[in-house]
């Protein structure tokens, strides 16, 4: 919906919109390349690999669910869309299986979740092992590359002036705006991460949305992941790894509850857009990658510790 | 000789509610003294006072003969009360020693490490005291249910128990077990311990107990010793209040069966189960807390496998989740609002659209004016007390949570409607408005099936009334001719004649 669910206050619904214009607006104050148009889309491009990730990973947890599998979704979908590249199939058709390739992953995760009851931490930190494992086994540990060159307009491409990437953040976030507050399979996600027996009582079919959030989790995964490739040219064994981590932290810093039921996509783009600003912000200033770590993680558990404070 | 316990003039009230007044009750040395009345007679609040969960607000504790300033569960297991609880409060990964001496275990010395011969032997001791053959070193989790109360029996009589406090004691035992039990009450009898013994069973009472005490309504009613009492008496005791014009029942025209149940049966919670509902009647189901009743609502609403045959509209049906429950035309309305009935973070107008969303949507998009609309003729039906259709469903008070409930299946236009305690928690005014609603549902040809703890309840809104026991049906009474006294003693596996 339009807003946190369950927040009712209006300073939690705009509390990261707040905390990120702060940001915005200490950037700009000590370093003048920073809003510029060049280095905003710059910006923007960084964030859309981790804001595909996190839309996909804020249906997963508005279910009271996580995905620790993102990364290795990435690599392994990829892996895939680029062998079949590189091997000469058509690029289209390659991405589309490598889409459908991630997609089904989610699926394989989903499964094992609600028909398996299995806890969703333990469940996608096996499969991540898994997808990672089958990853090196397909690409033998080394980078797929020699794609073709029209493949680079996904990830480098612009429209209009504006990188391609970002276009597909913001298609991506219409898209799924639309599902989570307009659909009834939207409002089914909100009721069973706020109450699974109710929801089960309410005649829905529980194991069903299970299935299909961890799938849309898969697909957001892959989409990234051939971005990804796109931008870099070649499928990495490696890539993706960690992924996860910084995707579970744009939703928690867009406002959603771990616990479920409670939170908002609009959020997660918010809080994607904090981290990517933070750590292109800080690379302005000079700041080593060492300290941009700490900085980092010191603001994930200040917007944590707001937030708790103002829930008393 | 003075009495172990005595309580007089003992009041309490929760937020302005008086849930106990003037109760007394007494405990002699070395006797079983039953504890009885209706769910919500105020017995368990009686027994927090006592085990110093709950202070008192204003009457007399004394223990063998010294007032008793318990005011907390640690000074009242010092004063020598333990209570031993319907759910046991035992960790099953560890061992008998190690849960009998949870928090006092012996050390060596001042030293924080435990001396686990002494233990075991301890242990080892008051087993052997109350004639129990249990390795000291054996897990509780291995255990069965008998054998976890008789340790905790022990545990208690370790701290120096000399009142013990038994909840239901026998709810979970099997028949073996329970007379296991009652060999070890005998013994604690003879070595001096003075026994509260709260339960149902009638026929465990007449069977233990010296002197019998009832409370209703928060009320003492009046002590009776075992041996010149009657069943009979009893129950009167416990029911014996008037029913006023509380429940506005209205004649309605009962058709043709509407459901019918055959040998329904799940495994370990309900046994044998028969019987038919009729188009435009409220069939009540009656029973004490346990009795498998809420499980009977489950199992047709399909939760859990269940064996045996369920018909409506005397087609067979198969029903294997919530799904198809609805589809067979079932509406649920459970007995845990908060846990089962209602999503609390969202809003009113979420909670009442969820099990209609099919009917509401186009290609899976919901239609938000026909939602609006559904929503505020629901609220204005039903008389939600709102501010606007968006507040969230946590803000409002019980009974306006209820018809939330009530209004979200109510669309879905049910054929049979099952309401679990559908007025728990409910202030009178609300119930009265949900009394109303049952009577216009039944005159358009819905049938009801109501759970009901309260016997006024059952007693006056339904036209036939069945009451369970351990899972199984064990009396059905027409209108005519059920009252609180025959509901009761089939309730607590007396035998019926209705």
């Amino acid at each position: 919906m339009g807003k946190v669910r369950g927040n009712s206050g209006i300073l939690q619904r705009m509390g990261p919109l707040v905390g990120l214009i702060l940001i915005v607006f200490i950037l700009s104050m000590v370093n003048s390349d920073f809003l510029t148009v060049s280095n905003i889309f710059n910006v923007l491009r960084q964030v859309s690999i981790n804001a595909l990730i996190a839309y996909g990973m804020t249906f997963v947890i508005l279910t009271g669910g996580i995905d620790l599998s993102v990364g290795s979704i990435i690599a392994l979908s990829s892996a895939f869309a680029a062998g079949m590249m590189a091997s000469g199939t058509n690029s289209w058709l390659a991405i589309g299986i490598g889409v459908l390739s991630g997609t089904l992953m989610g699926t394989v995760n989903g499964v094992v979740i609600a028909r398996g009851k299995v806890a969703p931490f333990i469940a996608t930190l096996a499969t991540m092992t898994i997808f990672r494992g089958l990853t090196l086994v397909y690409t033998e540990g080394k980078p797929i590359t020699g794609l073709p060159d029209a493949f680079g307009m996904i990830g480098r491409g612009y429209l209009l002036e504006i990188p391609m990437p970002v276009i597909w953040m913001l298609a991506a976030f219409g898209a799924l705006y639309v599902i989570l507050k307009f659909t009834s399979f939207g409002r089914h996600v909100f009721a069973l991460g706020g109450n699974e027996e109710a929801t089960r009582l309410s005649g829905i079919n529980t194991n069903r949305v299970k299935i299909l959030v961890y799938s849309i989790s898969g697909l957001m995964a892959s989409l990234s992941g051939i971005i990804l490739t796109s931008r870099l040219n070649s499928a990495q064994p490696t890539a993706g790894t960690s992924y996860e981590l910084d995707a579970i932290a744009a939703v928690v810093l867009g406002g959603t509850s771990l616990s479920g039921g409670k939170g908002w996509i609009v959020g997660t783009l918010i809080g994607a857009m904090i981290i990517g600003i933070l750590d292109n912000g800080l690379n302005l200033l000079n700041v080593s990658s060492f300290y941009q770590q700490v900085v980092k993680g010191g603001v994930i558990l200040l917007a944590v510790l707001l937030d708790r404070s103002k829930k008393k | 000789m003075t009495d172990l316990l005595t309580m007089e003039g003992i009041h309490k009230s929760f937020s302005g509610v008086k849930v106990l007044e003037n109760v007394q009750f007494s405990l002699r040395q070395g006797e079983v003294h039953a504890l009885m009345g209706e769910n919500g007679a105020g017995k368990s609040t009686l027994m927090k006072i006592l085990s110093g969960i709950y202070s008192k607000d204003a009457g007399s504790v004394q223990i063998q003969g010294t007032e008793s300033a318990a005011s907390s569960p640690k000074t009242a297991q010092a004063l020598g009360v333990a209570i031993i609880h319907q759910e046991l409060n035992m960790i099953p990964d560890l061992t008998i020693s190690e849960n009998m001496f949870l928090g006092r275990e012996f050390k060596w010395g001042r030293t924080g490490f435990i001396n686990w011969s002494k233990m075991g032997a301890e242990a080892n001791n008051y087993l052997q005291q109350l004639g129990m053959d249990l390795n000291p070193d054996s897990l509780v989790g291995e255990l069965s249910v008998g054998q976890q109360q008789m340790v905790e029996i022990a545990k208690a009589l370790s701290m120096h128990a000399k009142i013990l406090v038994l909840d239901e004691p026998t709810a979970a035992l099997t028949k073996r077990e329970i007379e296991k039990l009652f060999q070890l009450i005998e013994t604690l009898k003879t070595q001096g311990v003075g026994m509260i013994y709260i339960s149902h069973r009638m026929e465990e009472i007449f069977q233990i107990s010296d002197r019998i005490t009832v409370l209703r309504d928060g009320r003492y009613i009046g002590t009776k010793d075992t041996n010149i009492t009657t069943m009979d008496e009893l129950v009167q005791m416990m029911v014996g209040r008037e029913i006023k014009e509380r429940f506005p029942k209205v004649e309605s025209k009962i058709g043709e069966e509407r459901l019918r149940v055959e040998g329904l049966a799940q495994d370990g919670k309900l046994y044998d189960i028969n019987f038919n509902v009729r188009v435009g009647e409220i069939l009540g189901i009656a029973g004490l807390m346990g009795a498998g009743r809420s499980e009977l609502a489950k199992a047709l609403f399909g939760v859990g496998k269940y064996h045996g045959k369920i018909f409506v509209n005397g087609k067979l049906v198969t029903i294997k989740g919530p799904a198809e429950a609805i589809k067979a035309g079932l509406a649920l309305i459970t007995e845990d609002r908060k846990g089962e009935g209602l999503v609390t973070d969202l809003s009113v107008r979420e909670n009442l659209a969820l099990p209609n969303l099919r009917s509401l949507s186009r290609f899976g998009f919901i239609s938000h004016r026909s939602e609006q609309e559904f929503v505020d003729d629901s609220i204005r039906k039903l008389k939600v007390k709102v501010h606007h259709s968006g507040q969230e469903v946590s803000s409002l008070s019980g009974g306006n949570q209820q018809k939330v409930v009530i209004g979200k299946w109510l669309a879905t236009q049910p054929n049979v409607l099952i309401l679990d305690e559908p007025t728990r928690g409910v202030d009178i005014g609300a119930k009265r408005e949900i009394y109303d609603l049952m009577n216009q549902l039944v005159q358009k040809g819905v049938s009801i099936i109501m759970i009901s703890s309260e016997l006024p309840e059952v007693l006056g809104m339904s036209d036939r009334i069945l009451v369970m026991h351990e899972g199984r049906i064990t009396g059905e009474f027409s209108r005519g001719n059920a009252s609180q006294e025959t509901i009761m003693v089939a309730a607590t596996g007396g035998k019926s004649h209705g």
